[in-house]
């Protein structure tokens, strides 16, 4: 990876090769009874134009570092990190509202599970509409044709109907399709999916991955894609990351997460039934406590 | 253990005439609703589970597979067809010998697991529903035979993991001995490392008590793990049943296996580019 870009104005494209994201040492932390409780402990990465995967199980973190980049983590959850910076530009240090212009603006963020992303009382092409507004300003008339070609996009075939839908009428595909029209109409440079498919059926998942997928080679956007999901990771992502206790214990290329050498990541493989490598039983997973040491950032 | 054992003893039996422990679902169907708002939600579904055999049920939501399991345990009053465990007809009441010999373990622990109630109390209310009286000896028994020391005994669900409360509703379905037991999604709700300890459970637990499964599942590999069989529904019909190594072997007929068994490999990208 190469080192940060200059400090240009914001508004100027980043060289492909230089990272759109970079974050360093983040560090979230909750009060416990007793101190605080440390959910992620100096977690640092980039990402560029790819497809970046970030894997571990529940609690590991994985979450939480995507909601710090966009300063979702409400108190008392404390974020601190040596630097989130988007091209070059430092998130931490922005006003709460110089950062509402970078939420959905320039990071947009897709959640697991769209029937409670949308607002059950307001048609589907209001609220697309809406995100147009927000965004900026523009006649209706031009809002309302953009938020057809936006529902065209993510390969709704019949935008006009959807439009006029509720979102109650929406099958769990069509709301992440739906869901994902909305954050793309600012066109913003990253999109962060937190388990974007975990709550659809296989046949639905490949096509709104498709969609994500088309959008990172067509759009250059750079896709920060959360999950458990290990298999799905290794055959989607460019490069995965792998969280284990709120730590990056290996980072590796997405097409060889099978050759992954960290005992965890390696137990984790053993762990999931494989339709072509019968077994009669499955490893268990051994937690050694030094892998809470490990930091391979 | 042998894959094909039961399998091969499935096929060489008469079907229709359950042996203990076997299931027959012969043209079921279930409907919720009435008049126009009536959905038809299983349609003359057909299945044949040997005794101590393991089959497994997929699908996407909606297809009817859970249903099915419903329908067994008389959790839905709806349907019509022949349904029958072991020597025992199905018709609208199950009898208390029924719950002796069919229990069920759901998909969410959270859920199904009384939130004020400690470990002991929830097994020993269920030990003394099904009669027995030696109820403080089983209650160690039984958590020693799902992997629980005896520290959880007094803990309450909320003190308790995903894993370890669904090692408890296990421990629950076995209290009364069962022959069958009924799982509904057991790991879709954990993390794949425990996921592995409860599959590696019941795999344990089957061997030891002769137990037949009947499992629904939308994940491909799990059921491909733990059973023999497979039925493949889709919208409420089975549309193909076929043993594990046909699976395996990429031998389904289906193109809506054929279409699972692509998604269950992770991401095609090449596929979804020409499909999208």
């Amino acid at each position: 990876m190469s080192t940060s870009p200059e400090g240009g104005s914001p508004a100027e494209r980043v060289p492909a090769e230089a990272p759109l994201l970079e974050v360093e040492n983040l560090r979230v932390s909750f009060p416990a009874r007793q101190g605080r409780i440390e959910a992620v402990r100096g977690v640092s990465f980039t990402l560029g134009r790819e497809r970046l995967g970030i894997v571990g199980e529940s609690g590991s973190g994985k979450s939480l570092t995507g909601r710090s980049v966009l300063r979702l983590v409400a108190p008392p959850g404390r974020v601190e990190a040596d630097a989130i910076r988007l091209q070059g530009e430092d998130l931490l240090g922005l006003s709460e509202r110089r950062m509402r212009d970078v939420r959905g603006g320039r990071i947009s963020m897709v959640m697991q599970d769209p029937k409670f992303s949308l607002n059950p009382v307001m048609r589907v092409g209001e609220q697309i509409m809406e995100a147009y507004a927000v965004h900026g300003r523009h006649r209706r008339r031009d809002t309302r044709r953009r938020a057809l070609e936006m529902l065209e996009s993510v390969a709704i075939n019949d935008p006009e109907r959807v439009f006029r839908a509720w979102p109650h009428e929406m099958s769990g595909g069509m709301g992440q399709r739906i869901m994902i029209a909305m954050m793309l109409i600012p066109d913003p440079d990253i999109l962060i999916a937190d388990e974007p498919t975990s709550a659809l059926d296989v046949t639905v998942q490949a096509q709104v991955l498709a969609i994500l997928d088309r959008l990172v080679s067509e759009r250059g956007m750079g896709l920060m894609f959360i999950s458990h999901d290990l298999g799905l990771v290794s055959t989607f992502c460019d490069r995965v990351l792998i969280l284990y206790a709120g730590r990056v214990v290996e980072t590796c290329r997405a097409d060889r997460l099978h050759e992954a050498t960290h005992p965890y990541t390696r137990g984790l493989l053993g762990s999931l039934p494989r339709l072509d490598a019968p077994r009669a039983r499955l490893d268990v997973l051994q937690r050694d406590p030094a892998w809470l040491d490990d930091g391979a950032a | 253990m042998s894959v094909d054992a039961p399998s091969a003893r499935a096929r060489g039996r008469v079907s229709g005439a359950a042996r203990p422990g076997g299931i027959v679902v012969h043209e079921l169907d279930v409907w919720f609703g009435e008049g126009r708002d009536r959905v038809e939600a299983v349609r003359a579904a057909s299945i044949d589970v040997a005794a101590g055999e393991s089959f497994g049920l997929v699908g996407e939501s909606g297809s009817g597979k859970s249903t099915i399991l419903r329908a067994l345990v008389g959790l839905v009053p709806t349907w019509r067809g022949t349904l029958a465990i072991g020597e025992e007809s199905l018709g609208r009441r199950r009898s208390r010998a029924f719950h002796h010999t069919v229990q069920m373990v759901f998909q969410d622990p959270y859920a199904s697991l009384h939130p004020r109630h400690s470990v002991d109390q929830l097994l020993h209310e269920t030990l003394r529903l099904h009669g027995f009286r030696d109820v403080d000896a089983r209650i160690v028994r039984l958590l020693a035979d799902v992997g629980l020391d005896a520290r959880f005994r007094f803990r309450y669900p909320h003190q308790l993991s995903g894993g370890q409360r669904q090692r408890v509703a296990i421990a629950r379905a076995l209290a009364s001995e069962p022959d069958v037991l009924l799982l509904d999604e057991p790991t879709s709700a954990l993390d794949v490392s425990v996921q592995a300890e409860i599959l590696n459970l019941l795999t344990d637990l089957r061997a030891a008590r002769g137990l037949t499964f009947l499992m629904v599942s939308h994940d491909l590999a799990v059921v491909g793990h733990l059973c023999e069989r497979v039925a493949v529904m889709e919208r409420g019909v089975i549309v193909e049943v076929l043993d594990v190594a046909a699976l395996r072997a990429r031998e389904a007929r289906h193109p809506y296996t054929q279409r699972l068994l692509v998604s269950s490999l992770g991401h095609d990208r090449a596929q979804s580019l020409r499909t999208s």
